[in-house]
């Protein structure tokens, strides 16, 4: 998949400028990514490239995309990137999100039930784990955090190397700022959104890792629970990161969930 | 020359090999090491100190507070405030301070100030801090907005004592839709504000700005020059000349009869295993947000174990040598801490006298021997130096209660 060819833009939209990665041609897919952040590239992003039109933009605080200092919380994200849609024209896509990416996803369906076709929620944060804690950045060093999204640690070597650079320690630390302004309590979950969730009428494809020790398993039952039409799949030898450490896996779960056209 | 005593309050009775064993000191090691027998015992024998370092004619007891750690024993310095407010007749309570951020509801800082105040007959000195990362931790408080929260908690607490209630107060950290009061200060306009700090130049600016009085905590003399340089250069802007007044030093200074013994309990200074504040991963000490952006780069180099630590990490033998732990008898400590008046002029100096597991025995006759001796010999310095406290100098409460500003900005242009 090396012939992948990605564009980068900056948009503005609802006031700030927000970085837009985007490739492949077909029926819209926003892929929403993690809060350590997203690299440039990754072999999931170009796996589905090969068959959608996949767009990565890039939270507002987070990785490419400045800071706006007013933001206070997760929902606020979740309407920038509506509005982000409304500036591309976009109506109907697929969402796909990556943890806490999946929580921002969960937002924007809540959002708007009818705008959505599909809603891909990968190790999603978001819902309070009715067992067990989302493991607390705060208290966790920047590569034991990232670390701990894998199931095996090779895999984190190949995405990262095993010794991550000052510039990718750096993004993390900025990343996790912006994480503390608007998720810091109650942490990473929001009260509200799973009573929020039974108006989407989109299907839905909830995905854990096996070896989830960043998002507690308990959390998928909730939301597979709390949207009306929702499944759940349980990706072998994964940790959090399903989609940097089984993206083969993830991306033909997610293939044969959209649908190829 | 204002002349204060100052413990950590150590929760000296933890199991050290526990501490070790767990890898920290801080925030993390749980708490089933904390033994309240042994800190009932602990907290009566500081107001022992305390009421003996009174009797010894210190001027002020300078007092902190820090949360989750054997190296503090304060959670909540308006609690030892109070009880000295109402146990002590003439030494001025120093709060060194109150962590404004992690205040929910800062009216009821100020109404606890106000009433240390009213009991104590104007004897408060209220200081604030931003607290450490650990202790944003330690209280749930986003350690992101610290510093807003810190100066708009200011704002709040400044405008609850001088500013005739009921009044409506809409900021972005804090809202109060009736700020009311029933406790204000005896000391008007408000008890003096002093604000000790360490490293983030960003508080020794606003300081300089407020006009409030920049405490050193134990820096080198090197460390301590910059800081009065960057104040003074902040006063210059305002209009005022910073001088002795504004300047305040806390150091470590063990005094006893014996030199030999008195390097030995200072070697307890180091008792947190070498760090200030105990062992302690580096994101908790400096959670995201809470440091200067401008640190940040270097920050995580130390905080993933690439590079050592940008407050550096010195000996307790070099200490020593850099004067920022003194040891001795009152003749030997006195000679060091004129070379400290000398070089960096304060008007407020704090000695931290004990620390660990010095005995109470020690511990009194240290309070003893500054009280008695080495601070009259300081006073006479001081007064040969011309180091006069903001009490001596009549020096304004703050910025806006100065009458003298000439901004050098506004002079240039004349």
């Amino acid at each position: 998949m090396a012939g992948v060819n990605w564009t980068d833009s900056t948009i503005e939209a609802g006031g700030a400028k927000l970085h837009l990665q985007r490739a492949g041609k077909g029926r819209p897919v926003v892929v929403l990514h993690h809060e350590t952040g997203t690299l440039d590239r990754l072999p999931f992003y170009d796996a589905l490239a090969a068959h959608y039109d996949v767009l990565v933009p890039h939270h507002p605080g987070y990785s490419r995309s400045e800071r706006p200092t007013w933001m206070r919380s997760v929902r606020d994200i979740a309407v920038m990137h509506r509005g982000l849609l409304s500036e591309l024209k976009l109506k109907n896509v697929a969402l796909l999100g990556l943890g806490f990416g999946g929580w921002i996803a969960a937002e924007m369906a809540s959002m708007a039930p009818d705008d959505l076709s599909h809603l891909v929620l990968v190790g999603a944060m978001g819902i309070k784990p009715p067992e067990g804690d989302i493991l607390d950045l705060a208290i966790t060093g920047y590569v034991d955090y990232a670390r701990a999204g894998f199931h095996d640690q090779k895999a984190f070597d190949r995405v990262y190397g095993a010794e991550p650079s000052i510039d990718q320690l750096e993004m993390w630390d900025i990343c996790r700022e912006m994480s503390f302004r608007i998720a810091w309590k109650p942490y990473m979950y929001s009260q509200t959104l799973p009573h929020l969730l039974g108006a989407v009428r989109a299907p839905a494809l909830v995905v854990w890792g096996d070896d989830d020790k960043v998002v507690p398993q308990s959390v998928a039952k909730r939301y597979v629970e709390a949207l009306p039409n929702a499944r759940l799949e349980i990706v072998k030898a994964a940790g959090h990161c399903v989609d940097m450490e089984q993206p083969e896996a993830l991306a033909k779960l997610v293939t044969n969930f959209i649908g190829r056209e | 020359m204002h002349l204060m005593y100052f413990t950590e309050q150590p929760m000296s009775a933890y199991p050290e090999q526990a501490g070790r064993d767990f890898g920290a000191t801080a925030l993390m090691l749980s708490n089933k090491h904390f033994d309240p027998v042994e800190g009932s015992r602990l907290y009566n024998n500081y107001i022992e100190q305390y009421m003996l370092a009174e009797e010894v004619g210190v001027d002020g007891i300078m007092l902190n507070e820090h949360h989750n750690a054997p190296f503090c024993m304060q959670a909540k310095a308006n609690i030892f405030a109070a009880v000295l407010a109402g146990m002590t007749k003439k030494v001025k309570i120093v709060m060194l301070g109150n962590p404004l951020p992690l205040a929910e509801n800062p009216i009821r800082l100020a109404e606890e100030l106000a009433m240390i105040d009213m009991i104590s007959k104007g004897r408060l000195v209220s200081g604030f801090v931003r607290g450490g990362g650990q202790e944003q931790l330690a209280t749930g408080v986003n350690p992101a907005f610290n510093r807003e929260r810190f100066e708009e908690a200011h704002e709040l607490i400044v405008k609850a004592w001088t500013q005739e209630g009921p009044f409506r107060f809409e900021g972005t950290h804090y809202q109060h839709r009736v700020v009311n009061p029933w406790a204000v200060p005896l000391q008007k306009p408000y008890p003096r504000v002093w604000i000790p700090g360490v490293i983030s130049k960003e508080t020794i600016i606003w300081a300089a700005q407020q006009r409030y009085p920049y405490i050193a905590l134990n820096t080198s003399i090197e460390q301590t020059k910059k800081i009065w340089e960057l104040y003074d250069s902040v006063a210059a802007d305002v209009g005022y000349v910073g001088g002795p007044e504004n300047r305040g030093y806390l150091i470590q200074v063990h005094v006893s009869d014996n030199e030999e013994k008195a390097i030995e309990n200072a070697r307890q200074f180091r008792w947190m295993q070498g760090e200030f504040t105990g062992l302690a991963h580096p994101v908790w000490s400096t959670p995201s947000g809470y440091g200067s952006p401008s640190a940040r780069r270097t920050f995580v180099e130390f905080a993933s174990g690439r590079a050592s630590n940008p407050r550096g990490e010195t000996s307790f033998e070099q200490q020593m040598a850099d004067l920022r732990i003194i040891a001795g008898t009152p003749k030997t400590v006195v000679a060091k801490l004129k070379r400290i008046l000398e070089e960096t002029r304060p008007g407020i100096l704090a000695l931290w006298g004990n620390d660990g597991r010095v005995s109470q025995a020690d511990s009194l006759t240290c309070i003893k021997l500054i009280g008695q001796e080495v601070f009259p010999a300081i006073r006479e310095i001081a007064k040969s130096l011309d180091l006069k406290s903001p009490f001596e100098a009549n020096a304004p409460v703050g910025i806006k209660y100065s009458t003298d500003l000439k901004p050098r900005k506004a002079a240039a242009a004349e």
